[in-house]
C-alpha cells in the first residue's frame, strides 16, 4: 500500500496477486449475506438457499474493478501527484456574479421549461418530484446551515423540528380550521420555541455529545408522535390536511376553485407549479435571511463560536445567547419546512420523520461544504435528485431483466456516495469560506485555513 | 419483589448484550475519537451471519447438538464480522484519518445507511424468525404462584458474556497488543515514534469490536429468535447511551453502563409503560450528559486554549 516513489512501469504480477487478494476478501465478506438467502417457505420455516452465480458475479466484478485500478488509475495518480499542485481556486467565487442570478432564473424559470419540453401531463411528476421535493431538502439544508455551518453545533436531531413545524401545521388546521397562512409563522414560531427547550439543556455539550444528545431528542420526539395516539393518531398518521390557497381560492375542480376562478382547464398542474413556488419563496427568504444574519453581530458571534468557543467567551459574547439563537433560527426554518411539507402531502405520519431524514439533511450540509449556501443547494441537488433519478431509470431493465427494480438500490447507492463524497473531498464540495469581512478586497479563504469549530 | 428479582434477570440478560456492543463504541471512540455510527448495523449485520450459519450448520450439516451449533455459530460470526468491520475500517474511515472532524461522521453514517440497505436488498425485508434454539428454565422460587425464573438461554448469554469479557480483560491490560492499543490511546505520535504499528493496532481495533459485537447479534438472535434489517438502530444507539453513560473510553464503564440501560429499560417496562422504554433510555442519556459529562468512569475532559 504504501508507494512512496511513483511506480511509472506497472507489475503485472503485483497487479495480479493484488487484484486475487481484493477477490478472496470480497468472497468472505459476501459469502454469508450475498451467498445464500434465508427465505419463508410454504410451511413458514426459515430455509437457506444458495446463489453461487451471483456471489462468483460480485467477486468477479470487484477483482476486475481491483485489477483496473491498480493497472490504469493508480499509475495516472500517482504521476498527477508529481506535478505542482494547482494554485486553489475559488471557482464559484469567481462565477458568483453571474452564478447567483442564472441559478435563481433558471429555478424560476424550471416549470415553464418542464411543460415545454415533457409536456403538460407528464410535467406534474417532474416538477413534484425534482423541484419540490429537491427544494425542501434546500430549504431543510440551509436551515441546518445556520446550526452546524454558521455555528458549529452538531445537531443529528434536526428532524424533530420539521415534525414539530409539521404537525404544529396538521393539527391546528384541524383543530380550528386556521388557513395555511395563518398557521405557517405560528408553525415556525413554535418550532423555534421548541429548538430553545431542546437546546437549553444541551447547551454545555460539545461535538459528538452534542450529536448523540441531538438524536436522542429527536427520537424522542418521534417516539411520543407514535404514543400519544389520542393527539397524533399514532402510526395511522394525520390525513385530509388542509391544503394551501392561493390567496383564498383552492385549488379544486369547484366552481370558486382556481380553474374556474381564472378561466382554465381543471388540473392538478396549477396546485403543482403553486406549491413549487412556495417552496422556493421560502427557501430564498431562508438563504437572504442567513446572509444578512451573517452581517449581523449574532451572526458574527455564530461565527466566531464556531472558530473558537473560548476566545469567544474571553471577548465577552454570551455564549448561551449565542447557540440558542443559533437553534431557534435553525429550528425556525425546519419548522416552515416541516407545515410545508404537511400542506403539501396532506399526509403526515412519524415514519417522515426518522432518523435517516436528519442524517440525509446533515449529510446534504457536510457535503457541500459547511456554511456554503451555493454548497449546500449543489448538494441537495445531487443526493436527492440522485436517488431520485433512481426511480427514473427503467431502461436498466432491459439490461438486467424485467425483475430489475433500479428504486431498490436507492439508498444503497446514497449511503455509498456519503462515504465517496466525503474521502474524495473530505471539507465537502465548496471548501473555501467566503470572508464576512474584508479589507479592500474580497478574497477566499482556502480550505486549509479553515478551522474546524468545536461545537 | 418476584417482580423486581424477575426484572432484575431480565434486564441483566439485555444489558449484557448492550455492554457487548458498547465495547466497540467506547473502544473506537476511545483510540480514533470517532462515533462510529455503523457500529449498530455491523451488529445487525453479525446477527444475520449468525443467523446464516446457524440454518447452515443445523439443516445443511444437520449437526443435532446445540451446543456444539451454537459454539460453531459463534466463531463463524465473529470471524466474518470481523472482517465485514476490518474492511469498513480500510475503507470509509482509514482515508480519513487526521482528516475533518465531521467527515469520520459522516462517513459512518454512509456506511450504517449502506450496510442496513445491503442486507435489506440481500435477504429481504422481512423478518427473519427462527424456532427456539435453546429452551428450559430453572425455577429459582415460586411466591404466591409467581415462578421466578432463569431461563437456559439467559444462563448461557450471562456466561458468555462473562467469559468473553475475561479474555477481551485479558487481551487489553496483559497482552502486547492491548499495550499498543492504550499507547495509542494516548498519544498515537508518540505510539507511532516508540514502534507502535499504529494502523495496525486501530485495524485491531475494529477487529475486536466487531468480534463483541458478534457475540453480541448472536446472542441477540438466541434470545429474541428473530432479526430484521432495521435491528441496528435502536440497539446501537442504546448501546452509545451504555457506552457514554460509562464513561466513554472506560471499558469497565461500557459493561456497567450497558448493564444499567439494560435495567432502566426492563424495569421502565415492568413498572411504567413499554411505549416509551426508548424515552427512558435516551432521557438517561441526556440528563448523564447534562450532569455527567465525563460518565461515570470517564476521565473528565480538561478545556484547553
Amino acid at each position: 500500500m504504501e508507494v512512496d516513489a511513483p511506480v511509472m512501469r506497472v507489475d503485472t504480477a503485483h497487479a495480479l496477486k493484488d487484484a486475487a487478494a481484493t477477490a478472496l476478501l470480497a468472497f468472505g465478506l459476501f459469502l454469508p449475506l450475498v451467498g445464500f438467502e434465508t427465505i419463508t417457505d410454504v410451511r413458514n420455516d426459515l430455509i437457506l438457499t444458495t446463489r453461487w452465480p451471483l456471489l462468483l458475479a460480485v467477486v468477479a466484478v470487484i477483482g476486475a474493478g481491483r485489477l483496473a485500478y491498480t493497472v490504469i488509475i493508480e499509475p495516472r495518480l500517482s504521476r498527477r501527484a508529481l506535478r505542482p499542485p494547482a494554485p486553489t481556486q475559488a471557482w464559484h467565487l469567481r462565477g458568483a456574479r453571474w452564478f447567483a442570478p442564472f441559478a435563481i432564473g433558471f429555478v424560476v424559470a424550471y416549470p415553464a421549461i418542464v411543460i415545454a419540453t415533457a409536456g403538460f401531463g407528464r410535467a406534474v411528476k417532474w416538477i413534484d418530484n425534482f423541484g419540490i421535493q429537491i427544494l425542501i431538502y434546500v430549504m431543510l439544508g440551509w436551515g441546518l446551515n445556520i446550526v452546524v455551518g454558521l455555528a458549529g453545533l452538531l445537531d443529528l436531531g434536526y428532524v424533530a423540528f420539521y415534525a414539530v413545524g409539521a404537525y404544529s401545521y396538521a393539527l391546528l388546521a384541524k383543530a380550528f380550521g386556521l388557513s395555511f397562512w395563518i398557521l405557517l409563522p405560528l408553525a415556525g414560531i413554535l418550532a423555534s420555541f421548541w429548538g430553545i427547550l431542546l437546546g437549553f439543556p444541551v447547551l454545555r455539550l460539545r461535538g459528538d455529545y452534542l450529536a448523540i444528545v441531538t438524536l436522542a431528542f429527536g427520537e424522542i420526539i418521534r417516539i411520543v408522535l407514535i404514543n400519544w395516539v389520542d393527539l397524533t393518531n399514532g402510526y395511522a398518521g394525520i390525513t385530509g390536511i388542509l391544503r394551501p390557497t392561493f390567496f383564498g381560492i383552492p385549488f379544486n375542480a369547484d366552481d370558486d376553485g382556481f380553474a374556474a376562478v381564472f378561466g382554465l382547464e381543471f388540473s392538478p398542474i396549477y396546485r403543482t407549479i403553486f406549491l413549487y413556488y412556495l417552496i422556493l419563496a421560502l427557501a430564498l427568504v431562508t438563504a437572504f435571511v442567513t446572509v444578512r444574519l451573517r452581517r449581523l453581530p449574532v451572526g458574527r458571534a455564530w461565527e466566531a463560536l464556531r472558530e473558537d468557543e473560548i476566545a469567544c467567551r474571553s471577548l465577552g459574547i454570551n455564549t448561551t445567547n449565542t447557540k440558542l439563537t443559533a437553534f431557534a433560527m435553525g429550528a425556525m426554518f425546519a419548522g416552515f419546512a416541516g407545515s410545508f411539507f404537511a400542506a403539501r402531502q396532506g399526509f403526515i405520519s412519524p415514519d417522515s420523520f426518522t432518523f435517516l431524514e436528519s442524517a440525509t439533511i446533515l449529510s446534504i450540509v457536510v457535503l457541500g461544504g459547511m456554511g456554503s449556501q451555493i454548497g449546500v443547494a449543489i448538494a441537495a441537488i445531487v443526493m436527492i435528485g440522485g436517488t431520485e433519478i433512481m426511480r427514473e431509470l427503467d431502461f436498466l431493465k432491459l439490461i438486467f431483466g424485467a425483475t430489475f427494480d433500479p428504486t431498490q438500490y436507492r439508498m444503497l447507492l446514497f449511503g455509498s456516495a456519503m462515504v465517496l463524497i466525503m474521502i474524495w473531498r473530505p471539507r465537502g464540495l465548496i471548501a473555501t469560506r467566503e470572508p464576512s469581512v474584508v479589507l479592500k478586497e474580497r478574497k477566499a479563504i482556502g480550505a486549509d485555513f479553515v478551522k474546524e469549530g468545536r461545537g | 419483589m418476584e417482580v423486581f428479582l424477575q426484572q432484575l434477570i431480565n434486564g441483566i440478560t439485555l444489558g449484557s448484550i448492550y455492554g457487548l456492543i458498547a465495547i466497540g463504541y467506547t473502544m473506537v471512540f476511545g483510540i480514533i475519537g470517532m462515533v462510529n455510527f455503523a457500529h449498530g448495523d455491523v451488529f445487525m449485520v453479525s446477527a444475520f451471519i449468525a443467523l446464516v450459519a446457524f440454518l447452515l450448520i443445523t439443516t445443511f450439516l444437520g449437526i443435532s447438538s446445540i451446543a456444539l451449533a451454537l459454539f460453531l455459530v459463534l466463531i463463524v460470526a465473529m470471524l466474518f464480522t470481523s472482517l465485514v468491520n476490518w474492511t469498513i475500517e480500510r475503507l470509509a474511515y482509514r482515508p480519513l484519518r487526521g482528516s475533518f472532524r465531521l467527515a469520520p461522521l459522516i462517513s459512518a453514517i454512509g456506511m450504517s445507511i449502506f450496510l442496513s440497505n445491503f442486507v435489506q436488498l440481500t435477504q429481504g425485508p422481512r423478518n427473519k424468525s427462527i424456532p427456539p434454539m435453546v429452551q428450559g428454565e430453572f425455577v429459582l422460587f415460586t411466591k404466591d404462584g409467581y415462578p421466578v425464573t432463569l431461563s437456559h438461554k439467559q444462563l448461557i448469554i450471562w456466561v458468555v458474556t462473562a467469559l468473553l469479557l475475561a479474555c477481551f480483560w485479558y487481551l487489553v491490560t496483559k497482552t502486547r497488543l492491548g499495550r499498543a492499543q492504550r499507547a495509542c490511546e494516548q498519544d498515537q505520535k508518540m505510539a507511532a515514534l516508540v514502534g507502535v504499528d499504529v494502523d495496525r493496532t486501530i485495524s485491531m481495533t475494529f477487529v475486536i469490536a466487531a468480534a463483541l459485537a458478534a457475540v453480541a447479534g448472536t446472542m441477540y438472535l438466541m434470545y429474541y429468535g428473530v432479526v430484521s434489517f432495521s435491528d441496528g438502530f435502536i440497539p446501537g444507539v442504546k448501546a452509545f447511551t451504555a457506552a457514554v453513560l460509562g464513561g466513554i473510553g472506560s471499558l469497565p464503564g461500557a459493561v456497567i453502563g450497558g448493564i444499567l440501560i439494560g435495567l432502566i429499560e426492563t424495569m421502565w417496562s415492568a413498572y411504567f409503560t413499554i411505549d416509551y422504554k426508548d424515552v427512558a433510555a435516551f432521557s438517561v442519556l441526556a440528563i448523564t450528559l447534562i450532569f455527567l459529562p465525563q460518565g461515570l468512569f470517564g476521565r473528565p475532559d480538561v478545556e484547553k486554549v
